[in-house]
């Protein structure tokens, strides 16, 4: 499978009133034909500036950005325009031209591209047919609501039939609801178009959802890159943990306690493993944090145990999960 | 009033509709392009260009602080080279036009401003030229808008076809001047001023108007 990006010792600096800011450090990345990658971050991490590499909206100062082994950087601006039909973009504010209906909006790229009128208006009823919007081809976008608004835009980024998506924040603006409608959307616009999406989050909750292959960026610098079950199994880096650890778990009984994380995947989830433990074992452990969801189609969960204050207990208790099959991390706190 | 005063400001009502109409139709097909321009270039737009930002910029501040009595005066010998005349309705639309495309330019400017930084980049996204950008992304985005200052530019023209009077234009501003002022006939400078009142008023609403129906939001 060839590479439709490949990113090389990639870095940005800004200059802005004299100070110098580098937002991305050392970039280096490949994103495959036909994956759903996502790339994730806190705010201010540099990945919308990241993104903005791809399609050469942001120009870098070091390293190289190739789409199809082309250097983005050695094309002439006339190239660059046309290489940017086969990237199309979504945004978080969604980017619509207001002041024009619906299929105006998505006959756009078509214009640009120079496709002929006729052309243009059945091909962007057929795109609006795949995002479920063709009764709304007259409407303007004020008129829509938000989830409807990323359809259009969606809608508009598939006219140009590029080789690949990028999605900037694309639910980050939604509701949950709504976020899962476009997430299930994207997913399946990839599976029948074999388009390769590249997705920029700050929520874990996208990437576990449609992501193959998840990038974690904290500061500018790549920190981890893998398949999203391995990350979510056994993040390496600490922003990775930040990310894939529960946000809020309860408070331990005792703030010195140990506490553990342990995973488990579909196989495990189905166990009563927690009262297995005091069965078979007779120890107890405090469960701090809980959930389980589905990633990539397989069921996953994580919990934070508090362990009692005994190691030999500690060490039976662990024992016990590794021999279950279960993946366990300590967790360190801040 | 004598009849006499009645036609001339029946005639005066005429001569400032045409005044104003156009001298706002030049002052737009040569201030709305300028306006582009003067947007486009400006530091961190599509078409940044300082030289010719600083250049474009400075005429227009300079015209724009001009009073615009003494840019009448000033233009007089130009007024003349174009109409071959220096007074009447015709020779008033030069200095008119000149006065207000400044305006016009910088109001232009300041509604394509107003567009989302994100559409333009999603055109750019999608592989639009500057050009086209302008044309398809950032006109019809900033069209309510521009409408507005349109009519607020309007009402501007009108009112200073009025000051035309002092230096031999036509229009109600020379009737209120010379009937009104100078031969002290309050009733005729309150009836000329009443009526330039009403058509700002005018101009304002219809402008508000196409405004509203044409705002897709």
């Amino acid at each position: 499978m060839s590479n439709v990006f490949e990113l090389e010792h990639v870095s940005k600096t800004y200059v802005n009133e004299g100070k110098e800011f580098e937002a991305l450090k050392d970039v280096n990345l490949s994103v495959k034909e036909g994956e759903i990658f996502g790339i994730i971050g806190m705010s201010g991490a540099g990945k919308s500036t990241l993104v903005r590499t791809l399609n050469r909206l942001e120009k870098v100062n070091e390293g190289s950005v190739k789409f199809y082994d082309r250097d983005l950087a050695d094309l002439k601006p006339s190239e660059l325009r046309n290489v940017r039909h086969s990237i199309s973009m979504i945004f978080q504010s969604f980017n619509l031209v207001n002041q024009r209906s619906v299929i105006d909006n998505v006959m756009q790229p078509l214009r640009i591209a120079k496709v002929p009128r006729k052309e243009r208006n059945k091909i962007a009823l057929e795109m609006l047919k795949v995002v479920g919007l063709e009764e709304k081809k007259n409407a303007f976008p004020a008129r829509l609501s938000g989830g409807q608004r990323q359809r259009v835009a969606i809608a508009r980024a598939l006219a140009s039939d590029p080789k690949v998506l990028l999605c900037d924040e694309a639910t980050s603006a939604l509701d949950p609801k709504i976020t899962a409608e476009i997430l299930d959307l994207l997913k399946e616009i990839n599976k029948d178009r074999k388009l390769t999406i590249v997705i920029i989050t700050h929520e874990m909750a996208v990437v576990e959802k449609i992501c193959d292959r998840v990038a974690i960026i904290d500061d500018g610098r790549l920190e981890e890159v893998g398949e999203v079950k391995e990350v979510f199994r056994n993040p390496k880096s600490k922003a990775a943990r930040k990310l894939v650890f529960p946000s809020n778990p309860y408070d331990p009984s005792k703030p010195e306690s140990r506490l553990i994380r342990i995973v488990f995947d579909g196989l495990a989830a189905s166990e009563p493993f927690i009262a297995s433990l005091v069965e078979k074992t007779g120890k107890k452990v405090n469960i701090l944090s809980a959930n389980t969801k589905s990633v990539g189609g397989i069921g996953y969960g994580q919990m934070v145990l508090e362990l009692p204050e005994s190691g030999e207990d500690q060490k039976i208790i662990i024992d016990f999960f590794k021999e279950g099959g279960l993946s366990v991390s300590e967790v360190t706190r801040e | 009033m004598s009849e006499y005063i009645v036609d001339a400001i029946k005639m005066g009502i005429l001569e400032t509709i045409e005044m104003t109409f156009f001298s706002a139709l030049i002052s737009y097909i040569l201030g709305l392009p300028l306006g582009v321009v003067l947007y486009a270039t400006s530091k961190g737009r599509l078409l940044e260009n300082k030289p010719v930002n600083l250049v474009l910029g400075t005429i227009v501040n300079i015209l724009r602080s001009l009073p615009f009595l003494i840019l009448l005066v000033l233009l007089i010998p130009f007024t003349r080279l174009v109409t071959g005349s220096s007074i009447g309705t015709v020779a008033s639309i030069v200095p008119l036009t000149v006065g207000t495309i400044p305006i016009v330019a910088r109001m232009v400017e300041s509604s394509l401003c107003e567009v989302s930084p994100g559409i333009i980049e999603a055109a750019t996204a999608m592989g639009a030229s500057p050009l086209y950008t302008i044309l398809h992304f950032i006109l019809p985005e900033a069209t309510p808008s521009l409408l507005l200052g349109g009519a607020i530019n309007v009402a501007t023209v009108l009112g200073y076809s009025a000051m035309a009077g002092v230096i031999g234009g036509g229009g109600l501003g020379a009737i209120a001047l010379q009937y009104g002022y100078y031969r002290y006939q309050k009733e005729v400078l309150w009836t000329t001023v009443t009526l330039l009142v009403i058509m700002v008023m005018l101009i304002q609403e219809a402008g508000e108007l196409i405004a509203k129906k044409k705002r897709k939001i």
